[in-house]
């Protein structure tokens, strides 16, 4: 392997090298060990610990909180979409009035913590009022698809959740989207000009395509923030996966303790996997080649970004 | 599509497929784990209230808006064994909270179908009340001043007051003067915390973030007490079946009301009508017998209502 | 005003917590997080592997999710002794040690590898290679991603509040139990948060500033 730090090993650092890794490996292995040791002298191997999981009421219940997390996710990932491309258009825009505002709200949601944006929504009439008008609304007009719809989104706490991470999370993909015009080169924008386009034009027809295009491995990474916001939701009592396992742990006690492990595992590798895959996505969409688009002599962007700091 | 992709979204699919096959076509097992509270409660036949014929349709001035619909929400604690409880594996809710909340919904004329339960927040109590979230909250809560700004309570139902919870063969603690040099554990910032960290009382104080740990200290013997108001104690001693015992001489007064809207005088007179109704009935002992009183706690005196 | 007026000490208590978080568990995030870059850019492949393994586990949970593994985790493994407050520390200093490792790690990517060679060939040993060579000018480009981990994890100081720590949500949640009108609460707060963000990224440019080498 070649590195800036170190070349290719000689036999003594091979040697040496082989020292380390048994010396880390003890280290690590030991402490594992010790834990795994304690954790099965406070009963959390034994096999009753894991029986709850056999349970259908169980089940349903990951399922359902799962649900409900992907739920939030989903709606949260459109809404920050929307905000990110209307946050991007405002302080891309040439009126001041209109950039600098824009720029204010990005900069301040940008600063204040998820959560405490998420309780001051939960907090408020504002919301609830309009997520009850909504639910009469869909069920007054829309009949069954409507009553469906008010049964399953109409939910201050949904709202109040998905709101509170859009404005955050939206806010971020308006910077991802800001820096991803910024790397279109120069010419694009002038050959559009040339053409005749006006700004919008040129903006959603030649900038912005590339902009996401380039942009795709960091708008998918703050998805992956955007999953992991959800779990902010056990403070205000919506009940997705982190909260159905915490109730789950808590109250299959039984006088041998309760399943912490067991539910930790579950669900941590649950939230582990899904942010995984996100991830995953984002690598190979980096490596994916654009068919269509570059047998048209597009001046290929470079799409290598750091992944997303959080 | 590209070959990977596709090779992707067939494996997830097929994953999925298999995680909700499995559920829907029930390859799990039915009923609650064997010794959780949730199987404890289960086993023991529940108790009716007979719903009054109409209760709620009185149309007389300055009637309640909580009562004009069908159903009735009712806000209760998820996480207190024997006092307000749900099962995650059946939905089940059990407690002298929950029993407490049945029977003024039955007087209220709402059977236990029409009850829409909601598991609140400590963190958003007042805010779920006041905001309508729930009709009545019932869920272990003092009545004080400093809630009475922002609140109505119906009550009280129950007396409380703080305890300690000791090991069943424990007799040389009697009560917080006794645990001079001793451990003590409750949870972290709570009142029961406030108290007992008074230097009067010279113990050591260990704190963690739910009474389910603390309960777990004490049966392996880490410390030597839990603290906190009775009613969760007798939910702790009766989950743990006979191990751990109540002192029973609290040294705090802790008066549960029901929380409703602020100013809906013809509510708060309704549940308190519903409280006498149902303490002079019987239920309330008959319910106290079957939630907390499985702790061999005897039941304190019903407080008289107090109409404000 | 009259919310900030009435309530200076909570909130003065709120703000007091949050900077203590945020100072204590950025040493730690720091301490750990040169730890980790050391496995993750180590020549040993055990070590790599490892610091890979743990820097991706830590990115992808959810800090919520590991609060509550280490504040139920720890005392069973018999380690009762520790309070919220540093509990919260570690958990916030070891998940944002992970972005300061990748921060690091990105820093030490930007310098040429012309830059190790010539220092070896200079006859200098790897380690005088690392200290004199290659980390002084890795350091200067960590300075802007170092700056946007601390300041997520300052936000990420919030979730403490759910745990028992007094800080910032921790007064919101005060006030707004006590019937303050919500949105004068939550502007006031997050003023506090805009404050101090806007001071740390200040004190960023600065150092970027100061450390810039003119090319």
């Amino acid at each position: 392997m070649r590195s800036t730090l170190f070349e290719a090993p000689g036999p003594r650092a091979r040697r040496r090298h082989v020292w380390y890794t048994v010396l880390v490996a003890a280290v690590t292995g030991g402490a594992l060990c010790w834990a795994l040791l304690r954790f099965k002298d406070a009963g959390q191997f034994d096999a009753r610990m894991w029986e709850a999981f056999e349970y259908r009421g169980v089940q349903l219940r990951i399922l359902t909180g799962m649900v409900d997390t992907v739920k939030a996710f989903v709606l949260a990932v459109v809404l920050s979409l929307l905000l990110g491309f209307l946050f991007a258009a405002g302080r891309l825009s040439t009126h001041g009035l209109l950039r600098r505002p824009a720029g204010a709200l990005v900069e301040f949601f940008r600063a204040v913590p998820v959560i405490i944006t998420v309780f001051a929504l939960y907090a408020t009439d504002l919301l609830r009022t309009a997520v009850t008008a909504a639910a009469g609304f869909l069920r007054e007009n829309l009949g069954s698809p409507g009553e469906w719809a008010a049964t399953n989104f109409a939910s201050p706490t949904l709202w109040a959740l998905v709101v509170g991470i859009s404005l955050y999370n939206g806010a971020a993909q308006a910077e991802i989207l800001r820096a991803g015009v910024g790397a279109v080169p120069k010419g694009q924008f002038e050959a559009g000009y040339a053409l005749g386009m006006r700004k919008t034009q040129v903006m959603t027809a030649v900038v912005m395509p590339q902009a996401v295009r380039t942009m795709l491995p960091s708008i998918i990474s703050q998805m992956v923030v955007t999953l992991k916001d959800t779990s902010l939701g056990f403070f205000i009592m919506y009940e997705e996966l982190l909260y159905a396992g915490k109730l789950l742990a808590q109250n299959t006690a039984t006088p041998h303790g309760y399943p912490y492990l067991p539910v930790l595992c579950v669900v941590g590798s649950l939230y582990i996997i899904t942010c995984l895959l996100l991830s995953w996505a984002a690598r190979r969409l980096t490596a994916l080649e654009w068919r269509g688009l570059d047998g048209r002599g597009l001046p290929r962007v470079s799409s290598k970004m750091p992944m997303g700091s959080r | 599509m590209r070959p990977r992709f596709r090779r992707l979204s067939s494996l997830v699919l097929l994953s999925s497929l298999v995680l909700g096959g499995c559920v829907l076509s029930g390859c799990g097992r039915e009923g609650s784990v064997p010794g959780s509270v949730g199987a404890l409660t289960a086993a023991t036949p529940g108790l009716e209230y007979p719903v009054r014929k109409g209760a709620h349709a009185i149309g007389s001035k300055g009637y309640s808006r909580a009562l004009t619909r069908d159903t009735i929400t009712i806000g209760v604690k998820s996480d207190h064994p024997f006092m307000g409880f749900e099962d995650p594996v059946t939905g089940q809710r059990s407690g002298f909270d929950v029993e407490i909340a049945k029977m003024i919904a039955a007087y209220l004329g709402y059977g236990p179908d029409a009850i829409e339960w909601k598991t609140v927040a400590p963190q958003v109590r007042e805010i779920s009340i006041s905001k309508g979230d729930v009709d009545l909250f019932v869920g272990a809560y003092t009545i004080n001043d400093e809630r009475k700004k922002q609140v109505s309570f119906a009550g009280p139902y129950y007396l409380g007051g703080q305890d300690l919870l000791v090991d069943k063969g424990n007799r040389s603690i009697r009560g917080p003067r006794d645990l001079r040099g001793k451990k003590v554990c409750t949870v972290t910032g709570s009142t029961p915390f406030q108290r007992i960290s008074r230097p009067e009382f010279g113990t050591t104080v260990v704190s963690h973030d739910s009474y389910a740990h603390c309960v777990q200290d004490l049966v392996m013997n880490v410390v030597d007490a839990v603290t906190a108001d009775d009613t969760i104690l007798k939910g702790y001693a009766a989950q743990n079946q006979g191990r751990l015992r109540v002192l029973g001489r609290p040294f705090s007064a802790e008066p549960y009301g029901v929380g409703l809207a602020r100013r809906d005088a013809v509510l708060r007179d309704a549940v308190n009508d519903a409280l006498e109704h149902h303490v002079r009935n019987g239920n309330w002992l008959r319910a106290y017998r079957a939630t907390l009183g499985r702790s061999g706690a005897p039941a304190p005196a019903p407080s008289p209502v107090r109409r404000y | 005003m009259e919310v900030l007026t009435d309530n200076a000490g909570l909130f003065w208590r709120g703000f007091v917590g949050t900077v203590q978080l945020m100072c204590l568990s950025t040493l730690l995030a720091f301490a750990l997080g040169m730890l980790l870059v050391s496995f993750r850019i180590s020549p040993v492949p055990l070590c790599r592997g490892l610091g890979a393994t743990v820097v991706t586990v830590l990115c992808n949970t959810p800090l919520t999710v590991l609060f509550f593994g280490v504040t139920l985790g720890l005392p069973m493994l018999g380690l009762t002794g520790a309070g919220y407050f540093t509990l919260a520390v570690l958990v916030m200093g070891g998940y944002a040690s992970a972005f300061v490792c990748e921060a690091l790690r990105s820093g030490v990517n930007t310098v040429e590898t012309g830059q190790a060679e010539a220092a070896r060939s200079l006859g200098m040993s790897t380690a005088q290679t690392a200290a004199l060579i290659v980390f002084p000018q890795a350091g200067r480009a960590a300075v802007p991603p170092l700056g946007n981990a601390v300041i997520t994890l300052v936000k990420n100081s919030a979730l403490a509040g759910g745990f028992s720590v007094y800080e910032l949500f921790s007064t919101e949640k005060t006030l707004v139990e006590r019937g303050y009108a919500v949105a004068v609460v939550f502007l006031w707060v997050a003023a506090a948060y805009v404050v101090l963000i806007a001071v740390i990224s200040a004190g960023f440019r600065l150092l970027e500033r100061r450390l810039a080498v003119p090319r």
